[in-house]
């Protein structure tokens, strides 16, 4: 049974590279998009910056932000529906296997992606931007894992609610622009008017991302921001569970 | 003989519209049973019955031995499942389908083996979405027949597919069944049916309105119309009261 999982997960991620959609947008973007900022001056003076930091550090969260919706909402919803509409899942429920373990083998190579592109973005922002690293690692990981489970359950329901791959990806699309709008990837949080910024806290991606820059300067996230996400990674597990249907 | 599916006064309504109101037969071991019938007669949803993809208002069914909703598990392992217009993701090349369905089971049956016995050598390594209907339609059949099983459903067996796939198709089914296969195939074609079933059920409107051999059948319709040979299609017209699609 083991290796039947493993030869799925194995196929499924040959399937993920072949549709190249997620490998450039979700692995090699959010990284080109951080050399694009850390060679212009204005990202990079610190006297354009927040609280006498180059723009460029405000910026290195919200690009992590950015990998995990674009892997979660614009990779995982069309996927999942396409899967739905063209019968995938039907014909598994007739095999040993079933389509619950298709899932999950997308939900881990959703997050092994993740990783690897986290670990690439933060190197070389690094290495070749000086960006400090997380000063508190951990509480770093935890909000990103927490956030990605998020992105990971609101791509279930998007995917349950939607009838077809091409209505996915629409209603995917728009909710990764309003979520990355909030996330503070036109305006920095930290410049948004009081009304904005409340509404950002209280949205996944911008909850996150305010968590990850905090976890950054070496602070653990304040108080209610991962409680909320780990709200939102069980509300949208459970509405994920009751909407989804295999056909 | 043994029986190896037993279907007991099997209901299933969607809604308000009755599909299957009251259907039972049995198919004995190494049998090919036919399920004949209109679009809309209630073949499909008893199949699914059968494989544990839906679930039967009412009514008992038994496939060797196993409750197809309660031993889903088991059952999958032993009955082989070729969908109506059920697909894999466009991009997945036929012979990684193949490994894939094969690491699921068991016992499962050397891909090798039926890529050459279903004549997909030339297209192992094409991507789904790009195979024909009749390229599809051979895929799913191997996908139905990877797992090594003691009785494979077919739901619309040749449907799409040209004169000689058709013939070729037949006589594949025909080898299947020689190794001991029991086989359920739905289909809505006459000529298949005659040519390959041993017994056959005709479906009108989510009942059983006959059950017997084709030989029995056209017999029985000749006398009827007191003609001295009648079809299959004959018998079925006499039975249904209605056209069909062919």
């Amino acid at each position: 049974m083991s290796e039947a999982l493993l030869r799925l997960t194995a196929t499924e991620f040959t399937l993920f590279l072949r549709d190249k959609v997620g490998p450039i947008f979700g692995l090699f973007f959010p990284t080109a998009l951080l050399c694009v900022f850390g060679n212009i001056d204005f990202f990079t003076d610190p006297a354009n910056g927040v609280d006498g930091q180059p723009l460029l550090y405000t910026y290195t969260p919200i690009l992590v932000g950015f990998v995990l919706a674009m892997l979660a909402i614009n990779t995982l919803p069309p996927t999942l529906a396409s899967y739905r509409e063209q019968g995938v899942l039907r014909r598994l429920r007739t095999t040993p296997i079933g389509p619950a373990q298709v899932l999950g083998a997308q939900f881990a190579i959703c997050l092994a992606t993740a990783l690897v592109s986290v670990v690439l973005l933060l190197a070389v922002a690094r290495l070749a931007f000086d960006v400090p690293l997380p000063r508190q690692p951990f509480a770093f990981a935890l909000s990103a894992l927490l956030a990605a489970l998020a992105l990971i359950g609101i791509a279930v329901v998007v995917a349950a609610v939607t009838p077809t791959a091409r209505a996915a990806n629409a209603i995917g699309s728009v909710l990764f622009y309003v979520m990355m709008f909030f996330a503070g990837l036109w305006l920095p949080i930290e410049a948004m008017p009081p009304v904005l910024r409340h509404v950002s806290e209280a949205t996944p991606l911008g909850a996150a991302v305010q968590a990850l820059s905090e976890a950054t300067a070496g602070d653990w996230p304040s108080a209610w921001r991962l409680p909320l996400l780990a709200g939102y990674v069980v509300v949208t597990a459970l509405a994920g569970i009751r909407l989804f249907r295999w056909e | 003989m043994t029986t190896v599916i037993e279907v007991q006064d099997l209901h299933k309504r969607y809604g308000p519209k009755v599909a299957v109101d009251g259907i039972s037969f049995q198919v004995d071991e190494g049998e090919i049973f036919g399920i004949l019938g209109s679009n809309g007669a209630g073949k499909t949803t008893t199949v699914e019955c059968v494989e544990g993809l839906r679930r039967a208002d009412r009514g008992s069914i038994r496939v060797l031995g196993l409750d197809p909703v309660r031993d889903h598990a088991e059952l999958t392992q032993r009955v082989g499942a070729q969908l109506q217009e059920a697909q894999l993701p466009e991009k997945l090349r036929v012979g990684e389908a193949l490994s894939l369905y094969a690491s699921f089971y068991r016992r499962p049956a050397d891909p090798a083996a039926l890529v050459a016995a279903l004549g997909l050598e030339d297209i192992r390594s094409t991507r789904f979405g790009k195979l024909s209907g009749g390229q599809r339609q051979r895929v799913s059949i191997a996908l139905a027949l990877i797992g090594n099983p003691r009785v494979a459903v077919l739901d619309e067996l040749t449907t799409g597919l040209d004169p000689r796939a058709r013939r070729e198709t037949w006589r594949l089914i025909e080898e299947v069944r020689a190794g001991g296969v029991t086989i359920l195939l739905v289909t809505h074609f006459m000529d298949e049916a005659e040519r390959l079933c041993d017994r056959v059920a005709v479906f009108d409107r989510g009942r059983v309105v006959a059950i017997d051999t084709p030989a029995a059948l056209t017999k029985r319709a000749a006398a009827q119309l007191g003609v001295e040979r009648a079809t299959l299609e004959d018998a079925y017209v006499a039975l249904t009261g209605e056209s069909t699609d062919v």
